[in-house]
């Protein structure tokens, strides 16, 4: 489904991607994890287009969008939960969901919301308060609900367990487990938690400085002596 | 003495609506791309000016009006195309010279397009003064109230009230998140340039007939409009509306109990007091909440 071919990104002289290629089949949950600065933002900036990539190839389903726009990625299947969560603080709830519905009909953003409020029921007590006085684990809720309102096929998540309590983080990867499992919908998550992203994911690639280090199965990098010592201190 | 205290309040309210209509054409444009335009005083001398030619050409009053209007709007959207969209990616301090440079172009083009003279339009309801509590109010000074106050609550139900309008918002609270949503935020900042284009003609239009206009008329009001904008707080449209009132009543009661010679002082005073007393302004956003 997601194709990424030695893609690279650079912020003035810091070359913050070297060569990235991965790849994310339909259907799967894929963990990318890595330390601070190993360039897991850089990667998902680049695929949903707000960052312009220095060299290589992004493909999705085949067509090749590495020069497309946010918005067309965003209308062609693409969404992201972004790192920090980035929620319109001074707009109301119900309507941060609706701008992540932005340009599709009002039936369909009316029913959208509704399946956010079923996942969340916290958000629909809140649906008329400023996003900007929500607790951190409510944010983070937001913003994943936000980026489910364009019915992406592929869900770009970054960082969705920093800053929260260990009950939260495992909420919410029950979410992204139920939302494959439910909604069919394709995950490439980031962060740094490698252990809860790693059980939940099919796959998982690590990241070292802009460059893909160990990859296989999230069994596999849970049991990697190397991967536990580095990015699981264990 | 009552008399005499509504007379500097009416007018201070007039020109300060003029000034909020100017600061909140700052507002919008800034709000959808940190840059402050300073050609939006130019934006207010060709709804002016326009309008008084096409006059002069024998086009009726309502007519000129909507075409000076129309007309703003086009160079907007043209300075946003030709001059800031191919700078995209610049940093906001290139932007606002680039909109300095357009401010001393447009001018120079309306000299050499219109002319270098004072003009006046008739007050669209005659010029006689209307007796209120023993002062005189111009009927124009109602005209311009009444349409500031159309096009403030114009643009509230359109931030407030539809979902382009919220996209707008969004941008403003959130560039990076408007474009992970797919906001195409270079259409939302084409469309602040034109829309503030719009909004400062019809200041230019309405303010016409009490104030006289030239050419060079967008320097000085340029400037009320950023001091108006920056004692609101860049970026608060309400700021933006209270800033300009104030900015107007401090002129007006200045000029009245203190000396019309130094009027124009009274915008530099309030800059120059916003940026050490309060550099957030009246309305502006908490550096807290910024970061
Ligand atoms: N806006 C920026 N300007 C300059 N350098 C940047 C910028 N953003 C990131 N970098 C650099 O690019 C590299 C990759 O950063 P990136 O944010 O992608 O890492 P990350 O893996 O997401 O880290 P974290 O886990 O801390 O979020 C780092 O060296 C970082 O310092
Ligand atoms: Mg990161």
């Amino acid at each position: 489904m997601l194709e990424v071919q030695a893609l690279e990104s650079a912020y003035g002289r810091i070359r913050a991607l070297k060569g990235v290629s991965l790849h994310v089949r339909s259907g799967e949950i894929v963990a990318l994890v890595g330390g601070n600065g190993a360039g897991k933002t850089t990667l998902l900036r680049c695929l949903s287009g707000v960052r312009p990539a220095g060299a290589g190839r992004v493909l999705f389903e085949g067509a090749d969008i590495t020069r497309w726009t946010p918005h067309r990625r965003v209308a062609a299947g693409i969404a992201q939960s972004p790192e920090g969560r980035q929620v319109f603080s001074p707009l109301s709830v119900e309507d941060n969901l609706r701008l992540g519905a932005w340009r599709r009909g009002r039936a369909e953003t009316a029913c959208g919301i509704e399946k956010v409020f079923a996942m969340f029921p916290v958000l629909a007590e809140k649906r008329a308060l400023p996003a900007g006085g929500l607790s951190g684990g409510q944010q983070q809720m937001l913003a994943i609900g936000r980026a489910l309102m364009s019915r992406p096929r592929l869900l770009l998540l970054d960082e969705p367990s920093t800053g929260l309590a260990p009950l939260l983080v495992d909420r919410i990867m029950e979410t992204v487990a139920a939302l494959r499992r439910d909604a069919g919908v394709t995950v490439l998550l980031v962060e740094q938690n490698a252990v809860a992203a790693l059980s939940i994911a099919d796959r998982g690639y690590v990241i070292e400085t802009g460059r893909i280090g160990q990859f296989g199965t999230g069994a596999e990098l849970l049991h990697d002596p190397a991967v536990r010592k580095a990015y699981l201190g264990l | 003495m009552v008399a005499e205290l509504l007379q500097f309040l009416v007018s201070g309210l007039t020109v300060g609506a003029v000034y909020a209509l100017v600061a909140l054409g700052f507002t919008l444009i800034y709000n959808a791309s940190d840059v402050v335009n300073f050609a939006q005083g130019e934006f207010v001398m060709l709804g002016g000016m326009v309008t008084v030619f096409a006059t002069a050409a024998g086009v009726p009053l309502p007519l000129a009006a909507f075409l000076a209007v129309l007309a703003t709007v086009a160079v907007g959207l043209l300075l946003h195309r030709l001059a800031i969209e191919p700078a995209r990616g610049a940093s906001a301090v290139t932007l606002i010279i680039i909109t300095i440079g357009a401010s001393i172009f447009l001018r120079g083009v309306a000299q050499v397009a219109f002319d270098k003279r004072f003009h006046q339009l008739p007050g669209f309801s005659g010029s006689d003064p209307i007796p209120l509590l023993g002062a005189a109010i111009l009927p124009q000074s109602f005209w311009v109230l009444g349409g500031a106050v159309l096009i403030f609550l114009g643009l509230w139900l359109f931030l407030e009230r539809t979902l382009a309008g919220k996209a707008v918002r969004a941008t403003a609270a959130n560039r990076l998140a408007a474009r992970l949503v797919g906001v195409d935020t270079a259409k939302v900042l084409a469309l602040s340039f034109g829309v503030s284009a719009g909004i400062g003609a019809a200041a230019g239009v309405l303010v016409t007939p009490i104030t006289l206009t030239s050419y060079d008329v967008g320097t000085l009001l340029a400037l009320k409009g950023f001091a108006a904008a920056m004692l609101g707080g860049m970026g608060s449209p309400l700021g933006a509306v209270v800033g300009g009132l104030m900015v107007g009543l401090l002129e007006a009661l200045g000029a009245g109990y203190v000396s019309s010679a130094y009027k124009d002082a009274v915008a530099f005073l309030v800059i120059v007091a916003v940026l050490f007393a309060l550099p957030q302004g009246l309305f502006g956003r908490s550096g807290v909440e910024r970061v």
